[in-house]
């Protein structure tokens, strides 16, 4: 007989899952106990909705799906920001619950919570195991719908009578078959001849990059697509670090927050090819004004983002790295000099110095400099506000990776998502860069960094204020600062001190750029708290 | 304009929750909604009567194609398919106009179901556009109670070319 935790392990284990992040509770205990037998780690954090965070850290970071587990009730919906940021940011996650026992669901007793019900609206999908005869093929699919398709959270949640519960034998099913849920992955071959006729008639193209090319591991692909078309790339938050920054072919990121010439690139262009990206509010304000002027090629593996947002001239639905591929194959076309010189003409034109402040840290270019010192295939990891945008405008990439929470825009995310990448890529280096509001929102994880000797470098820009807001409000509320000054922010070093973390205070560029550089070289966790006027503007 | 969706899902406890969930929170609006089991006990259809333009009933079907539990989405075209709904109507009635009511569900294919020495109830399976012909014809007399169940539709053999 073997009971239905073991299951659970087991069905972990087949899956090649080699860690989970979690928090236990009474109705979980069955699990945590028969994992405790095993190899696989379990990292414990020290709030649920981190662990799904870790969680996400982790899946973007090893290109697998990442395993959170918390107990019913509290636990549970304390994962719940975390399952929603991953779902906005397509990741593939599972997400373990307990639950109470079966047969009082239902009736209100201790620390039951509808987790199932609540997630519904951004869970790619959910089970409640009512039998534990199920569990190996609910996590068998769990799996599969994570990771395939447009990946996304999945939540499974288990009754404790049912991960108490006994039958014969386990066997895990070597097979998925789900008549609902068959994504196509290859492009449709008329569609493709399609667009590359309309790009053989395009004067001014440009290739827009989101999350989905990541996603796809079609960055190699894209890049050889741009390479050989010579077409300029923008790209939305998501899809930075598709193409290496220093590239000719880089306008930059577009948006709200994205630089003016990455906009006017695209608003002057005659065909947008989106690639992997929604087109989202944040990315193109008006998609409408964009193509009245131009028609798009819309790629995307999840047939209900084309057209979503922005009308589509021709729809390709597919896995981006074989719609590429399917492209290269047939496409033989130039983007004509004159366009490529203009976008470069409007890069100088647009280009705006750094705004610096005495007796301060100047964040943007101090992030340039970060990019030239971190190892090739560095992990960046930006929180949300102004170091968010100062990351993505000023870091620049080459071969790492830029992790943030860019749909949900989820403060906290970096410190708990550079927990995950850490254990995911012990070798690489692993930076998170937050604000003095965001760090205040996980900095609890420090006990798990220090816990578990991680090797995490965090950049808290501290500059006493909620920044992007303080900001909204100059433009738009006449400068009156509703409930957005910190004053008095904590000693941060005093923090950092507590958990046994070395940290450090600087307030220029030299002692900031001599800081970090004395960081880096060491291969223990450090807090690098820069101290930056209020003022810096997010852009 | 209205439309009329048939959507095939796995027969499991709460699919129709998330089918329903998914018009509220992506601000579709329901006009009807039925459910039941077809032919194959695993599978049971849902459906819809939604009010939208195009880009809406685009959406509403690729929405719904991404939740796991649904097999197969259609909106049937006009003229393509047989809609009919079943309504249950409470008349107010006494003896003196039994007899005119019942002329009504004769003329209209209605089926007297209830009788009692103040009211009469009237079964009628038809389109809403016949059911409104009747609650008018039926308003003069007191309608006390209606009861609809939502349209359920299936497609035209006839219209498609089909043998």
């Amino acid at each position: 007989m073997i009971s239905g935790a073991e299951i659970m392990v087991k069905c972990l284990q087949e899956e090649g899952v080699s860690i989970v992040f979690g928090y236990p509770g009474a109705v979980i205990c069955p699990f945590f106990d028969k994992l405790y037998d095993t190899d696989i780690k379990a990292v414990l954090v020290r709030q649920e909705q981190n662990a799904a965070h870790a969680a996400s850290g982790y899946a973007r970071a090893a290109s697998k799906v990442g395993v959170c587990v918390a107990t019913s009730g509290p636990g549970a919906l304390n994962m719940i920001t975390g399952i929603a940021t991953a779902y906005m940011d397509s990741i593939p996650m599972v997400a373990i619950t307990g639950q109470v026992k079966s047969d009082v669901l239902g009736r209100d007793v201790f620390q039951e919570a509808d987790i199932t019900g609540a997630c519904e609206s951004f869970v790619k999908h959910s089970y409640l195991v009512k039998d534990t005869a199920d569990l190996p093929r609910v996590f068998k699919e769990a799996f599969h719908i994570a990771a395939t398709g447009r990946p996304g959270p999945v939540l499974i949640d288990v009754p404790v009578d049912i991960q108490q519960g006994e039958i014969e034998e386990f066997v895990y099913p070597e097979k998925v078959n789900i008549i609902g849920y068959k994504p196509s992955v290859q492009g449709h071959p008329m569609q493709i001849k399609r667009a590359l006729e309309v790009l053989a008639n395009s004067k001014r193209p440009v290739i827009c990059v989101g999350g989905g090319v990541l996603t796809s591991g079609a960055k190699p692909k894209l890049r050889e697509f741009a390479q050989l078309t010579n077409i300029p790339v923008v790209s939305t938050m998501m899809g930075i670090g598709v193409m290496p920054s220093d590239s000719p072919l880089y306008v930059g990121m577009i948006g709200s927050h994205g630089i003016k010439a990455a906009n006017k690139t695209i608003h002057e262009s005659d065909l947008v090819i989106l690639c992997g990206a929604r087109v989202g509010d944040r990315a193109v304000a008006s998609p409408d004004q964009v193509v009245q002027h131009a028609n798009v090629i819309h790629i995307d593996i999840d047939p209900a983002e084309i057209g979503k947002n922005m009308k589509t001239t021709i729809p390709i639905v597919g896995d981006l790295k074989n719609v590429l591929a399917q492209m290269l194959k047939d496409v033989s076309y130039t983007a004509p000099r004159e366009w490529l010189d203009s976008i470069a003409r409007w890069k100088d034109d647009f280009a705006k110095p750094y705004t610096k402040f005495d007796g301060f840290v100047e964040p943007q270019g101090f992030l340039e400099k970060l990019s030239s010192q971190l190892k090739p295939k560095a992990i960046l990891i930006a929180d949300v506000g102004q170091n968010q945008i100062w990351c993505a405008n000023s870091y620049k990439m080459s071969d790492g990776r830029f992790f943030t929470s860019g749909g949900m825009g989820t403060m906290g995310y970096s410190v708990p998502a550079a927990v995950g990448a850490k254990f995911a890529r012990p070798t690489r280096d692993v930076v998170a860069v937050c604000g003095d509001g965001s760090f205040q929102m996980s900095l609890n994880e420090l006990a798990t960094i220090a816990q578990n000797h991680l090797n995490v470098k965090i950049i808290v820009m501290r500059n006493t204020v909620l920044g992007m807001v303080h900001e909204l409000q100059d433009i738009h509320y006449n400068s009156r600062y509703a409930v957005t000054e910190l004053e008095d922010v904590p000693d941060f070093m005093k923090i950092a001190d507590a958990y046994g973390i070395e940290t450090a205070f600087v307030s220029s560029n030299e002692e900031a750029e001599e800081c970090s550089r004395k960081m880096l070289k060491s291969d223990k966790p450090f807090v690098l708290v820069c101290n930056v006027h209020p003022r810096t503007p997010s852009k | 304009m209205k439309y009329t969706l048939s959507v095939l899902v796995e027969n499991h406890a709460g699919v129709l929750s998330k089918v329903s969930g998914l018009f509220s929170r992506r601000g579709f609006n329901i006009d009807s909604l039925a459910v039941g089991i077809t032919e194959d006990s695993n599978i049971s259809r849902i459906t819809i009567v939604a009010d939208g333009d195009e880009y809406v009933v685009e959406q509403l079907e690729k929405q719904l194609n991404k939740l796991i539990p649904v097999i197969k989405v259609r909106t049937y075209t006009e003229g393509g398919f047989i809609s009919r709904e079943l309504y249950l109507v409470k008349v107010h009635c006494p003896a003196k106009q039994r007899l005119d009511i019942m002329k009504i569900a004769e003329l209209m294919d209605a089926k007297i179901v209830d009788v009692s020495l103040n009211s009469m109830t009237l079964q009628f399976a038809d389109t809403s556009e016949r059911f409104e012909t009747l609650t008018d014809l039926l308003k003069p007399y007191g309608i006390r109670e209606i009861v609809r169940t939502g349209t359920v539709a299936i497609e035209k053999d006839s219209a498609s070319g089909k043998k």
